[in-house]
């Protein structure tokens, strides 16, 4: 059982090639089918992963059979299983909304889905900030494919962007990795965290300095504030099943950000203990801040949607900047569902588009929808659910993020940036539903009836909140194992490294 | 040896960025390009620069870190394919959006004076 950790890793990526061979690229139905089945087995994989993880135990894979601190280890603990699920479970929605109609995928539209799986699987699993490297750079040469697939002007602008971005991000990782390597002298996550306690004074500003660059490359994954211009745009030029499954890329550079940011340089780093949370907290809630201002300005809803996408990012990242156990547990709750909303609103904005006909998905008076009714009900649970209004699970992660804030200097600068960016999705979302479904300039010249596999997709993800918040005890309940886990330092230290600590003391 | 070694990638990485600060993506390309060379070189000297050692173990008393060299060869690899995807992307950005700026629109202050000369 133990090389299901690599398993999930392996399916994807040989399920991708497979699919560029002869008996499943021959044709889209084919490959779309064999996608299916791929993703179902890694919904399998990563539940299994995640009920082996739940009993506390952390699995760890040395590759190669090198053990921890010389060979790269795949590591599953409660946090990364926890997000291979959510990337799993994601992946299935997004790739069920490519069985509709119309819609722009080619031959290599499938195989790139699957590594895109792959390069984020990869980045969630690896104990080792060099095999970070390289699968960040697996998941963004995917993106760059999905992200122009299709083809225009926007797509290809966007792109360029991101790309561009992308690449001089990738540049500063590797210097930061230069400097940890020269300093510390190993690029594995748990070596890092024992060595960075008995590092030399005089170095101490070096491994500083290459940790917040870290921070930096981090903070461009997640959409932080001075490094989130790209996203709105290559958000909303990408197609429907695409933007979906990127709304778990914002939350790749946070899960770095978390593990890096409280393992290596956690309570344990002596004076290089908690260097993140001074930058990560104004920066955190500037991103709220530019985010609500986007979500104001935003012309059409795939726009609003990425810039709620922001708001979010900028809430996870000033919640992580407390950097204590509460604060990480109710982030992660709530990081769950804004990934599973966001993707759910992508799907349903294209829904909502395609039946507007010309006007799209613009924020102006139209001819109205073929499934008026339907599309307005989901439109509107998914809006009560990303506003963050009771019942559903956003009312319950944004409690537990606004009682995480202790000081009265926490509370008065987090509360009314939170609560307000909540205002200001509520007034913003109230006016784009209006506008969408009840300012009619007539009847609509043709019925466009939503696909049902598609429709399904949305709705999946659209219940996801719903099942959050009603299982919400035995969830926080994980959420908050999950972050103790994270946040116990010597022990993940202990399981990672225990075969080569015994084999020190044999000698 | 170190002062020229750190000099050069100084200077590779600070040209890397002054073109990568450019406005038209082929200087923007050829940054990229020297900012991976000066990542490339700095990637390698973290193993600390030593003169004949060993490459392997056992052949003699100082060995080299092998790590860093498998880093950068990593490194090497991954800069090159990023490199061509970026240069195609460049040139379907010029024929998609006529122009070979990295915002796909011709800056109204670069017309000016180009009507001026």
């Amino acid at each position: 059982m133990q090389h299901l950790i690599i398993l999930s890793l392996i399916l994807p990526l040989l399920g991708g090639l497979l699919m560029l061979l002869p008996p499943i690229n021959v044709s889209r139905v084919r490959q779309r089918n064999f996608a299916l089945a791929l993703s179902a087995a890694a919904i399998l994989i990563s539940a299994l992963l995640l009920q082996q993880a739940q009993q506390g135990v952390i699995g760890v894979y040395a590759l190669g059979d090198w053990a921890a601190p010389f060979g790269i280890v795949l590591v599953a603990d409660r946090l990364s299983t926890l997000m291979l699920m959510l990337t799993s479970v994601l992946a299935f929605c997004s790739l069920l909304y490519t069985f509709g109609p119309r819609n722009e995928d080619g031959s290599f539209f499938q195989p790139l889905l699957q590594f895109q799986i792959l390069g984020i699987n990869g980045a969630f699993m690896t104990g080792d900030l060099f095999n970070l490297f390289v699968f960040f750079e697996i998941l963004l040469i995917a993106s760059y494919g999905l992200l122009m697939f299709g083809g225009g002007k926007t797509r290809t602008r966007a792109g360029l962007h991101y790309v561009i971005l992308n690449l001089a991000g990738s540049a500063i990782f590797l210097f930061a990795l230069g400097i940890l390597y020269g300093t510390l002298g190993t690029l594995n996550i748990a070596d890092l965290a024992q060595k960075v306690q008995h590092l030399d004074p005089g170095e101490a500003p070096l491994v500083r300095a290459g940790g917040l660059m870290l921070l930096i490359v981090f903070g461009l994954k997640a959409a932080m504030l001075p490094l989130q211009f790209w996203l709105p745009a290559a958000y909303a030029a990408s197609t429907p099943a695409v933007a979906a499954l990127f709304a778990i890329m914002t939350k790749v550079g946070i899960y770095a950000i978390l593990r890096v940011f409280t393992v290596i340089f956690g309570d344990a780093a002596g004076p290089l203990s908690h260097i993140a949370g001074a930058w990560l907290w104004p920066l955190g809630l500037m991103t709220i801040l530019i985010g609500a201002i986007g979500v104001l300005a935003s012309q059409d809803l795939r726009r609003l949607i990425a810039n709620l996408i922001i708001v979010s990012v900028g809430t996870l990242l000033a919640v992580i900047a407390l950097e204590r156990e509460n604060a990480t547990a109710a982030a992660l709750y709530y990081l769950l569902h804004s990934t599973l909303i966001s993707a759910g609103l992508f799907l349903l904005a294209d829904l909502i588009a395609r039946q507007r006909g010309k006007v799209g998905d613009r924020l102006v008076p139209g001819r109205g929808l073929g499934q008026n009714r339907l599309l307005g009900a989901l439109f509107f649970i998914g809006a009560i659910a990303v506003i963050g209004m009771p019942p559903l699970a956003g009312f319950v992660g944004k409690a537990l993020m606004l009682s995480a804030a202790s000081s009265v200097a926490e509370m008065s600068w987090l509360w009314p940036l939170v609560l307000g960016s909540s205002l200001v999705a509520l007034i913003t979302l109230s006016r784009a539903g209006s506008t969408l479904f009840w300012n009619l300039s007539g009847k609509p010249a043709e019925i466009v009836r939503a696909n049902p596999v598609q429709l399904l997709a949305v709705v999946i993800l659209l219940a996801m909140p719903l099942l959050l918040s009603v299982f919400a005890g035995p969830v926080t309940g994980m959420m908050a194992a999950t972050a103790q886990q994270l946040h116990d330092v010597q022990g993940q230290i202990g399981s990672v490294l225990q075969p080569v600590t015994q084999m020190v003391e044999v000698k | 040896m170190e002062a020229l070694y750190a000099f050069c990638v100084g200077v590779l990485t600070a040209s890397g960025v002054f073109l990568l600060l450019r406005g038209r993506t082929f200087p923007v390309v050829v940054g990229l390009t020297l900012l991976s060379y000066g990542v490339n070189l700095f990637l390698f000297a973290t193993g600390r620069l030593n003169v004949s050692d060993a490459a392997v173990l056992g052949a003699g008393s100082n060995h080299s870190d092998p790590l860093p060299q498998a880093l950068v060869l990593t490194a090497i690899v991954i800069g090159f394919a990023m490199t061509a995807f970026v240069v195609i992307l460049a040139m379907r950005a010029r024929g998609d959006l006529g122009n070979d700026h990295v915002d796909g629109r011709v800056p109204e202050i670069v017309l000016d004076s180009e009507e001026r000369n």
